[in-house]
């Protein structure tokens, strides 16, 4: 076998691009780009495929959406709403829904990619998180990506205002009120979104030209942000046999992974295709136009939203009037508080982390969750805290359903959310601290085959037979968390930086963070080693990043 | 799509590492030994064989081996596929042509026509890619070497030592003048947009604390704009929306003026003497957005007299001035003082008393 001659057009190509470009090495290094396999990994091409889908759909809509909200009186083919006055905006959402062929489907398309957008980016950020793939050197690749998030939830609301439908005009209504609540600037806030009093004539260009242009554009210069770096600095790995800090195994882009991505990305729009083709989405014929007087109950928002909901539902009624002004912390709190208290945690974690363990190697291998578990802990209490709100912006589904009273509904997440995250992260802790155990064991003495063995005194014993290579690798994968720089010097002296208020947190911290570890297992019954012992000090980092490369 | 079903165990990845340090150095090494020379690392500047190293694919080295006829059943699977997915076109275009939108069922139908064949279209295409990478391409996996990410410290030192020597040869470091005045001529730039955005809005003044209620307004039906006699809801229970006369269209009004009416026995009230001369005969009039973030507090529980705002459960006991029994309003809903003109028909006393809808800072 020996490889097929270049056909000529191809070849011309080539060359006309290479004489201008010097491309053939940069080429052939990118081509062998090794993209390594495990199926966490596509959560973040999914969230990618869908963005694109998103642009394509969308695109397609802005050529018959109107974003006025100039009334109109209705006389299009949808009958049932014929006569009634409206603005332009829905007025043009029912003609793109009735009379142009394929525009119900995009516009459902175009609705079900921002689900799958958002909760993609969602779970992705999560799969980063628990497995700790946001260490350095991919900070700013995390930060990229919450700001994605971010942008994504408020893309996704003005989206969902466009139409202005009856429901979306409700989720500005709301965003009217929020904006209300903030202390000095609320009302000048409100008045400059709106261009005066709610809802104005103003708000849907406003949101389109957002929409459409500016939010969009971000993000797309942002998600090219995100994968330029990620292609320079390479995927991470999970543990495995052969697998190290120094080096990334797995399928090449070219040709393999090419074409799976390829086949991945057809396989998304396909799904989205079936649930805009089967599945309806916002029927906004239903809801009739925008009338701040009428509302349909039952209403819930798009899922992204469920939490926020929610967190203004149960948070008490609680408003300081004084000195002649108000401050109305029942929506204040849980509308910008609460989303503050999710967001910032999330944003600055790596920088957080990095403060308290005093980790500043340079980490390729991810984290299994059970080997860092305050970090997974700490997730779960924050997922739980999401999932909690969210539950809660359902409340009155909920009781009506079980058929409890609202009353009781409200009352058990005001408890449960303060509850649940506490909890959340204990058990998960120690369920993490329970698997690093059984990991420990079995590196050591193997795994608890099942096979009972009578032995020549008559005893019996379960068989333990040892790890395969690439199944102990996984089990010793830990990282210990480094020390922190000593607190004390030879002479006794403290070192000014644990001495100062924030040296003493840090080290409370590291504290916690460290004082349940587990010690790593050794392979092979060598014995149990005491990694408390064998702590690598934080010398200079640099040299640090260096040995953990070779080693 | 991600699968790790190497079924070629020794085309995987290597057991040893290169035994000199000077190996993982290089710049770029790629593929994995064949079993015999395990002990080393092809990379791409191993001397070619035959003049062409690509001889037995891409990534010297790596094998995989599969039956013929595996693969070639792969192949009719994935030619299959991309076949259906090019009927899948053909059924796009004729089911555009053929189902046109219109009403609610002929655009459903011409919706599942266009979605389902683009379905089977881009499912198709998957399908196929799918087969052709699973039947038909080898699996193995590559190991590629990383580079270490820090630059080595002469190199750093080299550029920082440049970098300053620039800055200094432009004078920047040297005149504290230049760039003093520079920074201040910069500093304001990202305040100018803000200035620019003023006239996004006017300001608020005291919009908020005035609607287009004022003494003598009737009070119209929501939806009809027929005006409303005393006499005409007269039976206890009743409720309705109702609007200024002549803003029946206005948007910005209605935000702000809407009220709801509600009829109770006279009785049933229990408010102050100044609330009981706001209401009409048991006719007693309340702002119908809600004091929380300003949804319409349309429901009414006749038989507990509540009212309920949809959005985040606010409940206002009707009877008691809208006192919030439940939920995360913290206002009553305020009181329209309303009475009846010479000819019967409701209107209102004056504007509201106090701010109508959401909490604002200047509330007070
Ligand atoms: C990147 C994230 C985006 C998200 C999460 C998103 C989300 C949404 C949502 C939820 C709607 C309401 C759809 C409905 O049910 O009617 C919407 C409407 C709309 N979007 Fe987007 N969108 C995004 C990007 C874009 C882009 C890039 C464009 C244009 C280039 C666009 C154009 C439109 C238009 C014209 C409408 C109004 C049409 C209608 O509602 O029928 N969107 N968007
Ligand atoms: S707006 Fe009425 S309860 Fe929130």
């Amino acid at each position: 076998m020996t490889t097929p001659p270049t056909p000529k057009a191809l070849g011309g190509v080539g060359t006309y691009i290479d004489d201008r470009f010097h491309s053939a090495r940069f080429a052939g290094v990118n081509l062998r780009k090794v993209f390594p396999n495990h199926w966490s990994f596509m959560l973040g091409e999914i969230a990618l495929y869908s963005f694109i889908i998103i642009l394509l759909s969308g695109t397609f809509l802005t050529f018959w959406f109107n974003p006025s909200m100039h009334e109109v009186v209705y006389d299009g083919s949808y009958t049932k709403l014929h006569g009634v006055t409206m603005s332009q905006a829905y007025e043009s959402t029912l003609r793109i829904s009735f009379d142009v062929r394929g525009g119900l489907l995009m516009r459902q398309v175009h609705h079900w990619a921002a689900l799958i957008f958002i909760a993609a980016m969602f779970v992705h950020m999560l799969r980063v998180f628990f497995t700790g793939a946001f260490r350095k050197p991919r900070e700013l690749n995390w930060l990229i990506g919450a700001t994605l998030l971010i942008l994504g939830f408020v893309e996704g609301l003005l989206g969902y205002s466009l139409p202005d439908d009856l429901l979306s005009g409700m989720g500005l209504r709301i965003a009217e009120g929020v904006l209300l609540s903030i202390p000095v600037v609320g009302t000048y806030l409100m008045f400059f979104l709106f261009g005066g009093e709610f809802p104005g004539h103003d708000i849907i260009p406003r949101f389109f030209t957002l929409h459409v242009l500016l939010i969009p554009g971000i993000m797309l210069a942002l998600v090219v942000a995100h994968f330029m770096i990620l292609w320079h600095q390479k995927h991470t790995q999970y543990p495995g046999k052969g697998k190290k800090e120094s080096n990334v195994i797995g399928t090449p882009m070219y040709p393999a992974f090419a074409v799976k991505a390829g086949a991945f990305f057809f396989f998304v729009f396909g799904v989205t295709a079936l649930l805009g083709a089967f599945a309806q989405i916002n029927p906004v014929w239903l809801y009739g136009p925008f009338t701040p007087a009428a509302i349909s109950s039952g209403s819930q928002p798009d899922f992204y939203m469920g939490w926020l909901e929610g967190s203004l539902r149960v948070f008490p009624a609680w408003e300081i009037n004084a000195f002649g002004y108000t401050l109305a912390l029942s929506v204040l709190i849980p509308a910008l508080g609460i989303p503050g208290l999710v967001f910032t945690p999330l944003i600055i974690w790596p920088f957080l982390e990095q403060w308290v363990t005093g980790d500043k190697r340079q980490h390729h291998v991810v984290d299994r969750p059970r080997n860092a578990p305050v970090r997974t802990a700490f997730g779960m209490s924050g997922v739980t805290l999401y999932g909690l709100l969210w539950l809660a912006g359902a409340n009155d589904v909920i009781s009506e359903r079980l058929d409890v009273p609202l009353y009781g509904t409200t009352w058990f997440f005001r408890f449960a959310l303060i509850l649940g995250p506490i909890i959340a992260f204990i058990v998960t802790k120690r369920i993490c601290l329970g698997l690093q155990r059984r990991d420990a064991a079995a590196a050591s003495h193997g795994y608890e085959s099942g096979i009972i063995k009578q032995l020549p005194s008559g005893e019996f014993i379960e068989v333990h037979q040892l790890l395969t290579e690439d199944a102990e690798t996984v089990a010793v994968a830990k990282k210990e968390v480094p020390a922190l720089a000593a607190a004390v010097d030879g002479d006794g002296v403290p070192s000014p930086g644990s001495r100062s208020m924030m040296g003493r947190v840090r080290s409370r911290l590291h504290n916690f963070v460290v004082k349940d570890d587990i010690p790593v297992g050794e392979p092979h019954g060598n014995g149990h080693g005491d990694g408390h012992g064998g702590r690598p000090e934080l010398g200079e980092a640099e040299a640090e990043e260096r040995k953990e490369l070779r080693h | 799509m991600t699968d790790n079903d190497n079924t070629n165990g020794s085309a995987g990845v290597p057991g040893e590492e290169p035994a000199d340090g000077a190996e993982t150095r290089r710049p770029r090494v790629i593929g994995t030994p064949p079993p015999a020379e395990s002990h080393r690392l092809l990379s791409t500047d191993t001397p070619e064989t035959d003049g062409d190293p690509y001889a037995a694919g891409p990534y010297p080295g790596m094998a995989h081996e599969r039956s013929e006829e595996r693969i070639r059943s792969g192949v009719r699977w994935a030619a299959l596929f991309f076949v259906i997915a090019f009927l899948g076109s053909v059924a796009f275009v004729a089911g555009y042509v053929i189902f046109q939108v219109g009403d609610l069922w002929q655009t459903k139908w011409s919706n599942m026509a266009l979605g389902g064949s683009l379905t089977v279209i881009l499912l198709a295409i998957a399908s196929g890619m799918t087969m052709w990478v699973r039947r038909v391409m080898p699996h193995y996996d590559v190991v590629d070497e990383r580079h270490p990410l820090p630059s080595e410290q002469p190199e750093k030192q080299d550029f920082g030592k440049f970098f300053m020597a620039g800055a200094k040869e432009s004078g920047f470091t040297r005149y504290p003048l230049l760039r003093r005045t520079l920074m201040l001529a910069m500093a304001p730039l990202g305040l100018l947009p803000l200035v620019l955005l003023r006239d996004l809005g006017p300001l608020p003044e005291k919009k908020l604390r005035h609607t287009d209620w004022k003494k003598g307004t009737k009070l119209v039906v929501d939806g009809t704009g027929e005006p409303l006699r005393a006499a005409d809801f007269s039976s206890p229970g009743g409720i309705i929306t109702v609007v200024p006369e002549g803003k029946e269209h206005d948007l910005d009004s209605i935000a702000k003026s809407t009220v709801l009416l509600i009829k109770l026995r006279p009785e049933e009230l229990e408010l102050t003497e100044e609330q009981m001369n706001w209401t009409y005969d048991g006719i007693i009039a309340y702002s119908k957005i809600c004091t929380h973030v300003g949804c319409p507090a349309a429901l009414y529980e006749q038989s507990t007299h509540r009212i309920l705002c949809p959005c985040h459960q606010s409940t206002f006991d009707a009877r008691k001035a809208a006192k919030v029994t439940f939920g995360p309003a913290a206002r009553p809903l305020p009181m329209l003082p309303i009475t009846v003109d010479a000819e019967g028909y409701l209107v209102a006393q004056s504007d509201f008393h106090e701010p109508v809808g959401p909490s604002f800072w200047e509330r007070g």
